[in-house]
Order: structure tokens, then C-alpha cells, then sequence
């Protein structure tokens, strides 16, 4: 073990959380750590998972990390590394880069990745749009998969077409082909984002260099698109509240109405009601496909799913347009302020040559970011919503076999287990019998979310390991925005006798006032007007939540999280990136929240 | 008119030699329409002739052709006659006629108002030497004794140490020197400072940089006080990075008599109040850049709020220069065109 006393942990002093011994049965043996883990640097990826995952969610991790290393590595050959490893303890999960060091191998792959990347940001709009409809193929064939219902006697049809095989066979090969549709997802996902990431770094260094003082915000608003994917959820909402007051039927919209007496009440209202009711099923598709939460876990639903999100924000954005707001956002000012900006950002420029880079630049990034803008829509949101709920419904047919006691159980078993008991009902169903050992399971599955509550209470240090001396890798640096000073940062928070929490400056502006922490979006409405939101990260669900509170502050999350350019376009306070802020943060603390300096105090 | 005297309104850059670098952009600036307090310029023709009756062969300055500009005592032996005689000549009465009738001419109704009397040297405030400092500044004179006692005392100080040495240093002759005299009325500053047309720590151009603190600006200029700082984007006028400090001290004017300007403690409740508001700002910062723009390089600029006016007439500029830090380091381009824009990005991607 290394002598060399960092301000972290390492991997092997990490002791496991007293009630949840038996984690580490919850994930696949290859995501633990082992004592050679100790000489390398790990950071918490609080981004993508900030809760305990469930034994199921391990399989997000799993073809996320196959697929960003094969990417870059493999199929790009980034010069300096060679993928990403992850481990997961207590629950969460760690991430450490594996770079390449030697220069005459970073000669040999640059040359194959100048080739590579070249051939991509040379054809940049046709691949893009053959993406799309990639993408769109693999959500429509994920939607298409049916899950046999294994019922008395296989159809007809099975013996007329001479199909020669029962329906149990179909039971793994879909649950098998929903697993690979997941895993082709996620290498669409990491397809275009490091070469799109990339662009606009290269951007935002050259801008950092010329102007030290630019305000991240002005680089991303420079680049943004206005007519985003991912806005259109919420502009999806407005219009359905718009649409309510003027058909008069806004009375039924009201905070914390429960789902059903809405839409059962508006089944009752006529044809204003049914006019409204079909115009939220037009929005519904595809636009409340978007999940709840960043779509990496199984119970970040999507609004569709659970109407409860976008329903406390329509009744928000109602009172809002009785009060004559007509909610509609200024996309042609916001158009003329991003090319103002870019124009005089570009007149302050020394020298023709300077100003000729940024145009080519700048052109660069708006061909890429809208891959940025919308691939989440695609990925994390509409494919993984109908992915779980997909799974959902093997969970219900284990829990009609008698393997489970209700279909959520499902995700309290590892992807690998689930094609275990799969197999344990094809077998049953073939033999006439019940599935065996179903006892065992139910007992795995309590106890298993019994460790998930208490994992949920664990703090997980931001980082393990040796202080790296430089942190080098492409996708360390533009995916999580990790660098030698985020690490800084990390290792000045783990005092724990300070007030201060530094975070990244988002959004400008001072204020002080009451914190209300929340763990997820599922308790949105806890949240009272002139709070200031402190949460784990926000998604577009969280959308309505903005026009209520006076700052916002995450753990995760730099320049272009959500919060971050939510936050800005309400003019708001934000600090992102804090690392710590939900841990050390209590609902009711006052808070000073500084968006200029991206510094958090604890007043009281 | 003499030629001993002019109104700043009547003079502009382009009257350097004979209203110094301070008096010729005060002058400019009042052109441009910036609200600069109403003030006139003692002559460096005044400043020539005085010393022209006190020496007329120019022997004294001839003492100091040939110094070394480090040998303290050496400059100090062969200035301090000069400063004497200067500050105790007799002024001609035409000059001492003009200077007064100007002096009266600031205040309202037959009352005079205090003024501040500062030198403005030919030379200082130029963008390859900045005189920031060497030469005095008189504050909030009241009396026309005090007045031409403090405007030899601005003549004399041409003659300081740090003056002649400063132009040993840089080459630059005696006859050219000569010195102009400002006198402008005061402002009766609630809050003042000075502000930065790019930022001074790293030298960004697309920010403006303000330094405020309460009462007068002498507090900030002296570092008695610790401003409030504020950096400002000119591009989005967006206050990028806010430090409000604990103000403890602060000038004031002596209301009382002669004794110019008062250093007290800042009330508690105001210390860490900041002492401009974000409308102020805005304006100080739009103020900063109409004068950068007309000039074409960067510019320090010193201002002050006053507190007997109403806001939308309470903002003046003092005095500008350009900037010299920054201005004079030549820099590579950071960027030039690639063949491909993509080039850009595999290039940096590609670096280890």
C-alpha cells in the first residue's frame, strides 16, 4: 500500500457501511476494488449517479464504461488515453483514466486519429442525421419488443407457420435483445460527444486565453442553440397551460391535483376537455418521454409515466398566464443576443488572424453543439425511460411466475440474475411446474433494498487515491469537466470545519435566503417561493421549479448543466459542481449563494 | 484672453504644451460631453515666465543636465534651491488678476467653492511615461491665498526628486519640461475611485475594472482604504466578479477651515455596504468606454459621485490616462486560421 498521505482515502481504506455489509453482492464482481486500485486516482462520478445504485441500475455503469473507453480508444484512437475503468463501492460509483504516456505511441495513434476524427467533423451534418434515425430505429424497435405472456397454450400460428419454437425461448432472446438495444444506445450516445465536447473546448481555451475574465456563461451563449430540444418539454407544458385558460378548463389544473381526478375531471368537461386532453397526447409524444431525472436510473420515470411532474408545473405555469404572462420565450431577442455577443467578444480581438480563427471556431461549434443540445433527449431520456419500463414488464411476468412479489422488484436484481430467473420461469412454464428457489429471491430483494436506504446516508468522498500530479484525458476533462483545479477545490471542501462550499460560478449574481434541499425531482413540491433549490443535479423536469426559487446550487453539473443555463436564462443566481452541497446543506439553513464567485456559505 | 490662463472647455489633446497632459485631456474629455467638473488651466506660458523672471539666463536648470538619476541626495542638493525659489516667487499681478477672477468665476452667486489644484506637467499621462503621482495635488482649497501659495507649490514640483529623476531616467530634456497648473472644482464626493478600461491583473480587454470606496478618492488613490471592487463585462454589461470590502476608512472634506481634507473612521452600518449601486456602475462603465473608444487605447480613468446632486447629474470623471501596464507588452497572436476548422480541434484533442 502507498506510504504517500494524500487529502483522500484510498480504495482499500474505504470501509463498508454499517446495516449494508453486503453490497458489493448488488454488482457484477468486476466493478470492485482491488489493492492495485490503490496506486491510481479515482473521483466519484457524482454527475451521472449521485444515489446508491440498484443492483439493475449497475448495468447503466456497465455499457456506459464499455462504450466510452471503445470510443475513444478504440475507435477514434484519442492520442493520450486509453478508456475509462469504474469501480463501485458502497454503492457508488468511481471513475479513474487510464492515459497513454509514452510519446512515440501518442505520435503512432495521433496519426490514426487525425484521420478518423477528421472523417467525422468533415461529414459532420449527414452523420448526424443518419444518427437520428439510428437512433429513432433502436427507440422504435425497443418500443416494438413484446414481452411474452407465456399463457396456457402457444397460438395457432406457432404450428401453422411452422415457427418450431415456444414462446418461453422468446422470453430471454427479447430480454437479451433489449440489453444489446441498450448497449448500442449508449455507444451512439458517446459516438459524437467527445468530438462535439471537443469543438467547443478548443473554443472556450482560445476565449479564456484572449479574454481571462470571460464568464463561462458568455462562451456557452455564443455557442447555444435557442430552439433546443431540450426546452421543448417545458415550452410543451406552456402551451397545454395557455391552452387550458383559454378553453376555461384551467380550474382543474391546480397544485398537487392528483393525476387521475385530473384527467378524469377533464373527461367530463366536453369537448374542451377533450380538446385538451388530446393536445397533452400530442405533446405526450415524444416530449414527456422526457425523464424525470438524468435517465440513468430505473426509477427516473418519464413525465409520461408519471404525469405528477409536469402537472405541478402546468398548474404553476397556469396561474401564471391568468396572472398575463403569455410564457413565451423571446427566441428572437435571444437569437440577436447570442450573435451581439459573438460580435463584440469578436471586435475586443487583437488581431485579423485571431478574428479569423474564432469564425472558423465558433462555425465549428455551431455545426457540433446541437449533438450536445439533443443527444440526452434521445439517450437518456426517451430511449431509457421506455428501456426500464420495458423491463418493468419482465418484472411482471416474474412477479405472475411467483419470483418476485411486485414488478418493481425487478431492479433490485443484476441484469445477469434477472437472465437467471428468466430461465428459472422458461423452465417452469416448459415443465408444467413453478419456479424454484423463488424464497431465496424475494429474500435477496429485501434485503437488498434495505442496504440501498442505508447506502443512501453514506457520503462519498469526491475523490480516492494519490493527488495526481496532471490530469490528462480527453474525456475526464470535457465529459466531467475534471481538472487539476476541480480536484483542488475537492481536496479544500474535505475540511470539514468549513462554512464555504466552492463551487463553479454558473449563473452571476448574489443572494441570500432559505435553503430547501431536495434529493430528487419527485419532491418538487416541497419547494416553497424565494427558496433557494440545493439538489443533486437538475434535469428538464426540474424546469418549473426555476420560476419559484432565488438561486439554485448542485453537487454536480459545470457551465452547461441544466441548472446552469436554466438558471442564467431566468437571470438567477447558480453555483454547480459543489461536490458536497446536499451533504453539508440542511433544509433550513440561510445560505449566502454567490453566482459570481461560485461560492456557497453557510450563514446559519 | 490671456494666454495665462484658459478654460478647460477652451483646450483639447492637442494643447499638451501648453496645459499639460492633465489640463489637454480634461479639456478633452469636456469636449467629448463627459461630465468633468467646470474647471480652468493655469498656463505652462504662466509657469515659463515665472521662471524666466526668476532665472533668466536658465542657469538653474542647468544644474541638472548630467545628474545620476539615483543619487538621492545628490538631486536632492541640486532641487531643493530650485523648489524654494519657485515656491516663493513673486507671482505677476496679471496672472494673480486671471487666476482669482477664474476662481470666482466656479462658484454661484458671489460665493467661491472649494477647488483641487493640481499640476499638469507637459509630458505626464503620455502612454510611454506615465508621471502617475510625481507631481502634487492640492484638495479642497477654499481661499485665494491658499490658491496661489498651492499653485507654486505645483510649479515647484516639477523640480521634485522623483520628477527630475524620473526624466533623467527616461531621457527626457529640461527645456521641454514645463508645468501647468488645474484648477477645478471639487466634488463633493459621496463615493469615488478609479476604474480600468481592461482588467489590471490579467489585462483582458473585454472587461472594465472599478475600484470604489466611500467619500474622496484620495482614500483609494493613497490605499488607505481597501475598495470595493467590481469587474464588469463590456460585452453583456453583466458585473462578472463583486468584492465588497470592509471600508473602515474614508476622506472627507473639512468642512471647518483650511485644513483640506479629513481621514475618519466610516460609519459601522456603512462599511460593508457597497459604495456605488449597480445603476452607477453601469454608468461609471459605459462613462469608462466612451472615453477608450475616443482615445483608442485603454484607460485608467478616476471618478467621483457626488452627494449635493441628484442622481443622472451626480457622476464626474476626474481625470484619465491612458493605461500603461498592458498597453506596451506586445503579444503573439493567440490563434491564427487553420486549412480545416476542424484542424483546430485535432490539434488540440491530439496534444498529450
Amino acid at each position: 500500500m502507498s506510504e504517500r498521505r494524500g487529502p483522500f482515502p484510498l480504495p482499500s481504506e474505504i470501509t463498508d457501511v454499517p446495516g449494508a455489509e453486503g453490497w458489493a453482492s448488488m454488482y457484477a464482481p468486476f466493478t470492485r476494488f482491488g489493492p492495485q486500485d490503490d496506486a491510481k486516482f479515482w473521483f466519484y462520478n457524482a454527475t451521472h449517479f449521485p444515489e446508491p445504485l440498484p443492483a439493475f441500475d449497475g448495468i447503466s455503469s456497465e455499457v456506459a464504461y464499455s462504450a466510452i473507453g471503445a470510443n475513444t480508444a478504440r475507435i477514434f484512437v484519442f492520442p493520450a488515453t486509453l478508456g475509462i475503468e469504474h469501480r463501485i463501492v458502497n454503492g457508488r460509483v468511481y471513475l479513474a483514466a487510464n492515459p497513454v504516456t509514452d510519446p512515440e505511441e501518442v505520435g503512432r495513434r495521433l496519426e490514426i486519429f487525425q484521420r478518423r476524427a477528421g472523417y467525422y467533423y468533415e461529414h459532420w451534418d449527414r452523420l448526424y442525421g443518419e444518427w437520428k434515425q439510428r437512433m429513432q430505429a433502436a427507440i422504435d424497435e425497443l418500443e416494438s419488443i413484446d414481452v411474452p405472456e407465456l399463457g396456457d397454450v402457444d397460438d395457432e400460428e406457432v404450428v401453422t407457420t411452422a415457427r418450431g419454437y415456444a414462446s418461453n425461448h422468446l422470453v430471454r432472446e427479447r430480454f437479451h435483445r433489449c440489453v444489446d438495444l441498450y448497449s448500442i444506445v449508449w455507444n451512439h450516445h458517446i459516438e459524437f460527444v467527445m468530438l462535439a465536447f471537443g469543438a467547443y473546448v478548443v473554443f472556450s481555451e482560445f476565449l479564456t486565453k484572449a479574454f481571462p475574465e470571460i464568464p463561462e456563461q458568455s462562451i456557452a451563449r455564443m455557442v447555444a442553440g435557442i430552439d433546443v430540444i431540450m426546452y421543448r418539454p417545458d415550452e410543451e407544458l406552456k402551451r397545454l397551460a395557455r391552452l387550458a385558460v383559454s378553453l376555461g378548463v384551467d380550474d382543474l389544473l391546480t397544485d398537487g391535483a392528483e393525476p387521475r381526478t385530473v384527467f378524469e375531471g377533464l373527461a367530463l368537461r366536453g369537448e374542451a376537455g377533450a380538446t385538451w386532453l388530446a393536445e397533452w397526447e400530442r405533446s405526450s409524444v415524444p416530449w414527456f418521454h422526457v425523464s424525470t431525472g438524468d435517465g440513468l436510473y430505473h426509477h427516473h420515470r418519464s413525465w409520461r409515466d408519471d404525469p405528477r411532474v409536469p402537472l405541478a408545473g402546468l398548474s404553476r405555469y397556469v396561474s401564471q398566464v391568468r396572472a398575463g404572462d403569455d410564457l413565451r420565450r423571446p427566441t428572437e431577442r435571444l437569437k440577436e443576443e447570442r450573435e451581439e455577443v459573438a460580435r463584440r467578444y469578436r471586435a475586443l480581438l487583437d488581431a485579423d488572424e485571431e478574428r479569423a480563427a474564432f469564425d472558423q471556431m465558433l462555425g465549428l461549434c455551431r455545426t457540433t453543439f446541437p449533438y450536445i443540445e439533443e443527444h440526452k433527449f434521445y439517450c437518456e431520456h426517451w430511449f431509457t425511460t421506455q428501456f426500464f419500463a420495458k423491463m418493468r414488464e419482465f418484472g411482471q411476468l416474474l412477479t405472475r411466475f411467483g419470483v418476485l412479489d411486485e414488478a418493481e422488484d425487478v431492479f433490485q436484481l443484476q441484469h445477469y440474475e434477472i437472465d437467471q430467473q428468466l430461465a428459472n420461469v422458461m423452465l417452469a412454464w416448459s415443465a408444467g411446474s413453478s419456479p424454484v428457489g423463488t424464497d431465496e429471491v424475494k429474500a435477496i430483494v429485501a434485503d437488498r433494498k434495505a442496504m440501498l436506504a442505508v447506502l443512501a446516508t453514506w457520503s462519498p468522498p469526491p475523490a480516492l487515491g494519490p493527488e495526481p500530479e496532471a490530469l490528462n484525458d480527453p474525456a475526464v476533462k470535457l465529459l466531467w469537466g475534471i481538472t487539476a483545479k476541480t480536484i483542488r477545490t475537492w481536496a479544500e471542501a474535505a475540511d470539514p470545519s468549513s462554512a464555504r462550499i466552492q463551487g463553479f460560478a454558473a449563473s452571476p449574481g448574489v443572494v441570500e435566503g432559505v435553503a430547501r434541499v431536495l434529493a430528487s425531482v419527485n419532491e418538487i413540491d416541497q419547494i416553497l417561493s424565494g427558496e433557494i433549490l440545493v439538489c443533486p443535479v437538475t434535469s428538464p423536469s426540474w424546469g418549473p421549479v426555476f420560476g419559484k426559487i432565488k438561486a439554485a446550487v448542485s453537487d454536480s453539473g459545470g457551465m452547461m448543466s441544466h441548472a446552469a443555463i436554466v438558471a442564467r436564462e431566468y437571470g438567477m443566481p447558480a453555483v454547480v459542481g459543489t461536490g458536497t452541497a446536499t451533504r453539508r446543506i440542511k433544509t433550513g439553513d440561510r445560505l449566502r449563494v454567490d453566482g459570481d464567485q461560485g461560492v456557497v456559505v453557510i450563514l446559519s | 484672453m490671456s494666454d495665462l490662463v484658459v478654460p478647460i472647455g477652451d483646450v483639447g489633446l492637442l494643447d499638451v504644451q501648453l496645459v499639460g497632459g492633465k489640463g489637454a485631456s480634461l479639456g478633452e474629455m469636456v469636449r467629448l460631453g463627459l461630465p468633468v467638473p467646470p474647471a480652468y488651466v493655469v498656463t505652462t506660458t504662466a509657469f515659463r515666465r515665472a521662471l524666466l523672471a526668476l532665472d533668466p539666463a536658465g542657469a538653474r536648470s542647468a544644474t541638472l543636465v548630467g545628474l545620476d538619476p539615483d543619487d538621492r541626495a545628490g538631486l536632492e542638493e541640486a532641487t531643493a534651491p530650485l523648489r524654494e525659489a519657485i515656491g516663493a516667487c513673486p507671482l505677476e499681478s496679471a496672472l494673480q488678476e486671471d487666476v482669482v477672477r477664474h476662481f470666482r468665476s466656479l462658484g454661484t452667486g458671489g460665493s467661491t467653492v472649494p477647488v483641487a489644484v493640481r499640476s499638469s506637467a507637459t509630458g505626464e499621462d503620455s502612454l510611454d511615461a506615465s508621471f502617475a503621482g510625481l507631481q502634487d495635488t492640492f484638495l479642497w482649497v477654499r481661499d485665494e491665498a491658499t490658491l496661489l501659495d498651492h499653485l507654486r507649490a505645483c510649479w515647484a514640483s516639477l523640480y521634485s526628486v522623483e520628477s527630475v529623476s524620473y526624466r533623467l531616467k527616461r531621457g527626457i530634456p529640461e527645456e521641454g519640461a514645463a508645468m501647468a497648473v488645474v484648477v477645478q472644482e471639487m466634488v463633493q464626493a459621496r463615493s469615488s475611485g478609479v476604474m480600468f478600461t481592461r482588467s489590471p491583473s490579467t489585462g483582458d480587454r473585454s472587461v472594465v475594472a472599478v475600484e470604489s470606496a466611500w467619500g474622496l478618492g484620495s482614500a483609494v488613490v493613497g490605499g488607505e482604504v481597501t475598495p470595493d471592487s467590481f469587474t464588469v463585462s463590456k460585452v453583456t454589461g453583466e458585473v462578472l466578479r463583486r468584492q465588497i470590502s470592509e471600508k473602515l476608512r474614508r476622506h472627507v472634506p473639512d468642512g471647518s477651515g483650511d485644513a483640506g481634507v479629513l481621514d475618519e473612521e466610516v460609519p459601522s452600518q456603512l462599511r460593508s455596504v457597497p459604495s456605488v449601486s449597480d445603476e452607477e456602475l453601469a454608468l461609471l462603465v459605459a462613462l469608462a468606454q466612451t472615453v477608450e473608444a475616443h482615445y483608442g487605447v485603454s484607460q485608467d480613468v478616476e471618478w467621483a459621485i457626488a452627494d449635493d446632486r441628484p442622481p443622472g447629474e451626480n457622476l464626474y470623471l476626474l481625470q484619465s490616462r491612458p493605461e500603461t501596464a498592458w498597453s506596451n507588452r506586445s503579444t503573439e497572436p493567440l490563434a491564427a486560421p487553420k486549412a480545416r476548422a476542424f484542424d483546430h480541434v485535432i490539434e488540440a484533442l491530439g496534444r498529450a
